[in-house]
C-alpha cells in the first residue's frame, strides 16, 4: 500500500513539475502593486516572448512603449492559452493595479471581451479581433493591414524570379493566409501578369520536417523564391538559401539566414501604435477616440505596425521605384486588392473600381487567378 | 514524381524508424513506452544545444542519444521499480519531455547549428533512380538501414535478443532461470529511449536544422503506433515508417502540382494509408505482441 502511495506522489510530483514547466503563464506577471504610483499596463502574450515570430514582435514592442511613454510599468505573461484561463491571468494584472490590458492573440478575443464587461474601470484592447457592434467603451481592437508590405514583397519576388514561379508554405486557409498569398500573387503579377504561385498548406503553424520536404517539393517545380506564412520560420528560409533559391521573409527579419538569397520581406513594428494606445488610454481620452471600435491601420493612415523588411543587393533601384509608386498608392486610400480581382476560376471577386472594406479582408475565402492550390 | 516522393519518403522516415526500433525493442521487452515522443524531444534539443556549443554535430548526436535514454530511465523508475501504470506514465513522461524541452530550449530557438551534412555515397548515388532515392541522404540515415535489420538479427538470432523477448514473453520463465526481467527492462528502456533520441537528434541536425518547441509535432506517437500495427517487427516496421512520411510526400507533391483534391483529404493521407495497408497486410487478428507486454511485473 505504502509503494502505491509513494508511486502516486512521484507521478503527482512530476505531473506537477510538467504544470510548471508547460505554462509560465499567470503567475508569472512581474513584480510588485501599483503602489509606486506607475500607471500599469498588461499584455498576455499566447505563445513565448521569444519564438522569433508573432509574439516576439509584441513583446518588443511592449518593452520599447514602457520607455517611451513615462511613468509606464509593463506586466508580462507568456503562454498565455486561448482559454478561460487567460482570464484568469487578466485578472491577476488587474489585482496588481493594471489599467490597460493588451491580449494579443486572434482567440484571447472572447475572453477579453468578458473582462472587459466584468472591469468597467480597466481598458482591454485586443490585436487582431473584430469588435463589431458589440457596446462596451472600454474595448477596443487594433490590426495592420498586414497584406499591404505582402504585397510589396510580391513586386520584388515577381522582379526577381526567372521561372515565373513562386512558392508560398503556410499552414491553414484561413482569411489572414488568403489574403497574404492573394496580397503576394497580386503583387508579383503586377510585374509579370503570367507568374504563378504555388502553395503547399503544411497543415500546423510549426512542422519543420514537413517545411525542409515542402521545400524540396516547391523547388522540384521550378519554384525559384519562397515565401512563407508560418510561426517558426528558419528552416524554410535556411532550405532555400542552400539550395541557391530567393527567400521573401515573413514576421522578422532574417536576412542573416540568407546572406546570397534574401530578397526583402515583412515584419512587425507595433512600437509606435502600442505607445499611442497607452498615452490616449493614461489621458483618459479613450472612449470615443479611433481606438475605442475596430482600428485598422493602413500606409494611408500611417504607421502600420507591419512593415517592409530591407532589401536584399539582387533588388534593382528600379523594382525599388516600382515599389515606391505602389506603397504610395496605398498611401493614397489604394488597396493591393483593388478591383478587377479574378478568382482561380476566373469568376470576378472585386469589380473594376471596386475595393474591398478591411472586414470584407479579414473574411477573404478564395484565392486569386495564378494561384496553384485548393482551399477546401 | 515517384521518384520525389520516395526520396521524400525515406528524408522524412528517418526519425520515425529510429524511435520505432527503439519503441519496438522496449514493448519486446515487455514495457509499452508512450515517453518516445518526449524523448525524441529531448534528443533533438540536446543534439542542438551540444551540436551548438561544440561545433560538433557528431557530438550533438551522442548527447541527443543520452538525453532520450535519460528521459527513459524515468519511465523505468516509475514502471519497473514503482509498478506504476505503464500508459499513464509514459504520457506523463511525454508531457515531461514536452515541458523541459520547451523551458531550456528557449534560449536556442533560431539559433544556427553546424548541420549533419548530406552525403551522397560515390557510385552508389549515381545510380539511375535508387541513387537519389536511397544513397544520398545524411549519415543517421544510412545508419537507420543498417539499424534496422541489425536489430531484427539481434532480437531472433543472438543470446542478448532471446532473453529480452523472455523477459516480454515470459518474466517469471527468465527469473527461473537466473537473469533479472527488471534488469533485462532496464536496458531495453535506455536502449529504446537512446534510439527515440536518436530519432529526434535526426530531426533537429539532420533535416530541419532547426530547435522549435514541439518540433516532433507527434512523430513518437506515430512510431508507437506503428509498432502495434507492424506487428513488433523491425522490417515492417520501418515498411510502415515509410509508408507514413511517402504519403506526407505524396500529398506535398500533389499540392505542389495543383491536384484538385481536398486538402482535408490530404492532410489525412499519411494517416489512412497506414491504417488500410497495415489492415490489408494483417489479415489475421493483430497478435504476436510480446505475451507480458503491459502487465505488471512485481519482481
Amino acid at each position: 500500500m505504502s509503494r502505491t502511495i509513494r508511486a502516486l506522489a512521484i507521478v503527482l510530483g512530476l505531473t506537477m513539475l510538467v504544470a510548471g514547466c508547460g505554462s509560465s503563464s499567470g503567475d508569472s506577471a512581474s513584480s510588485s502593486a501599483s503602489s509606486d504610483g506607475k500607471f500599469t499596463v498588461g499584455f498576455i502574450y499566447v505563445g513565448p516572448k521569444d519564438d522569433f515570430g508573432y509574439n516576439q514582435a509584441a513583446y518588443e514592442a511592449s518593452v520599447a512603449m514602457e520607455k517611451a511613454v513615462p511613468g509606464v510599468k509593463v506586466l508580462q505573461a507568456e503562454n498565455v492559452p486561448e482559454t478561460a484561463e487567460s482570464e484568469a491571468t487578466m485578472q491577476n494584472m488587474i489585482d496588481k493595479g493594471a489599467k490597460v490590458i493588451f491580449a494579443t492573440s486572434y482567440g484571447h478575443y472572447e475572453f477579453a471581451k468578458n473582462m472587459a464587461e466584468k472591469n468597467p474601470g480597466v481598458t482591454f484592447v485586443h490585436q487582431g479581433g473584430l469588435k463589431g457592434d458589440t457596446k462596451l467603451d472600454n474595448l477596443g481592437t487594433y490590426f495592420g493591414t498586414v497584406y499591404e508590405p505582402v504585397y510589396l514583397a510580391g513586386i520584388a519576388a515577381g522582379s526577381v524570379t526567372k521561372s515565373d514561379k513562386l512558392g508560398y508554405v503556410y499552414a491553414f486557409p484561413i482569411p489572414q493566409t488568403l489574403a497574404n498569398i492573394n496580397a503576394f500573387t497580386l503583387g508579383a503579377q503586377s510585374v509579370k501578369p503570367g507568374i504563378k504561385v504555388i502553395t503547399i498548406a503544411t497543415g500546423s503553424w510549426c512542422d519543420p520536417s514537413v517545411q525542409s520536404q515542402s521545400v524540396k517539393t516547391l523547388l522540384d517545380q521550378d519554384v525559384d523564391v519562397i515565401t512563407q506564412h508560418q510561426d517558426c520560420t528558419k528552416t524554410i528560409i535556411e532550405a532555400t538559401e542552400a539550395a541557391g533559391a530567393y527567400s521573401i521573409g515573413y514576421h522578422a527579419d532574417a536576412s542573416s539566414l540568407a546572406p546570397k538569397g534574401w530578397v526583402t520581406g515583412s515584419e512587425w513594428n507595433w512600437t509606435p501604435l502600442y505607445t499611442d494606445i497607452v498615452k490616449t488610454v493614461k489621458d483618459g481620452t479613450f472612449k470615443g477616440s479611433k481606438y475605442d471600435g475596430d482600428f485598422r491601420v493602413g500606409l494611408q493612415t500611417g504607421d502600420n505596425p507591419f512593415v517592409q523588411s530591407k532589401y536584399g543587393s539582387m533588388v534593382t533601384d528600379d523594382t525599388k521605384a516600382l515599389i515606391e509608386k505602389a506603397k504610395k498608392s496605398f498611401e493614397d486610400g489604394g488597396s493591393p486588392f483593388a478591383g478587377p480581382v479574378e478568382d482561380q476560376d476566373g469568376k470576378v471577386i472585386y469589380a473594376k473600381g471596386k475595393q474591398p472594406t478591411y472586414a470584407e479582408v479579414e473574411t477573404m475565402k478564395f484565392f486569386v487567378k495564378g494561384v496553384v492550390g485548393k482551399i477546401g | 514524381m515517384i521518384e520525389a516522393v520516395l526520396t521524400g519518403a525515406v528524408a522524412g522516415g528517418t526519425s520515425i524508424v529510429f524511435a520505432g526500433l527503439g519503441e519496438l525493442t522496449c514493448e519486446r521487452a515487455g514495457v509499452i513506452n508512450l515517453g518516445t515522443e518526449g524523448s525524441m524531444l529531448c534528443g533533438a534539443l540536446a543534439a542542438y544545444v551540444v551540436g551548438i556549443n561544440t561545433g560538433s554535430p557528431w557530438l550533438g548526436v551522442l548527447a541527443g542519444i543520452a538525453a532520450g535514454a535519460l528521459l527513459a530511465s524515468v519511465h523505468a523508475v516509475m514502471v519497473l521499480h514503482r509498478h506504476a501504470n505503464q500508459i499513464a506514465v509514459g504520457l506523463v513522461v511525454t508531457f515531461l519531455g514536452t515541458g523541459l524541452t520547451s523551458l531550456f530550449g528557449q534560449d536556442y530557438v533560431g539559433k544556427g547549428v553546424q548541420p549533419l551534412e548530406s552525403w551522397a555515397i560515390p557510385g552508389l548515388s549515381k545510380l539511375p533512380f535508387l541513387g537519389t532515392v536511397l544513397f544520398d541522404h545524411d549519415p543517421l540515415t544510412y545508419l537507420s538501414f543498417v539499424a534496422v535489420p541489425l536489430v531484427a538479427w539481434g532480437l531472433w538470432r543472438t543470446r542478448a535478443g532471446l532473453i529480452l523477448r523472455s523477459a516480454g514473453e515470459g518474466p517469471e520463465v527468465l527469473e527461473i532461470y537466473g537473469t533479472s526481467a527488471r534488469k533485462v527492462r532496464w536496458i531495453a528502456l535506455l536502449v529504446g529511449g537512446g534510439l527515440a533520441g536518436l530519432g529526434g537528434a535526426q530531426l533537429s541536425t539532420a533535416a530541419t536544422l532547426n530547435w522549435s518547441e514541439g518540433m516532433t509535432v507527434g512523430r513518437g506517437f506515430v512510431a508507437v503506433a506503428l509498432v502495434i500495427f507492424a506487428g513488433w517487427h523491425p522490417l515492417k516496421l520501418a515498411g510502415g515508417a515509410y509508408l507514413f512520411s511517402g504519403a506526407i510526400a505524396l500529398q506535398l507533391q500533389l499540392q505542389a502540382r495543383g491536384w484538385e483534391i481536398s486538402r482535408y483529404l490530404l492532410e489525412s493521407l499519411p494517416y489512412v494509408t497506414v491504417l488500410v495497408v497495415l489492415a490489408l497486410l494483417s489479415n489475421r487478428r493483430i497478435h504476436g505482441g510480446p505475451a507480458a507486454l503491459e502487465k505488471v511485473f512485481e519482481g
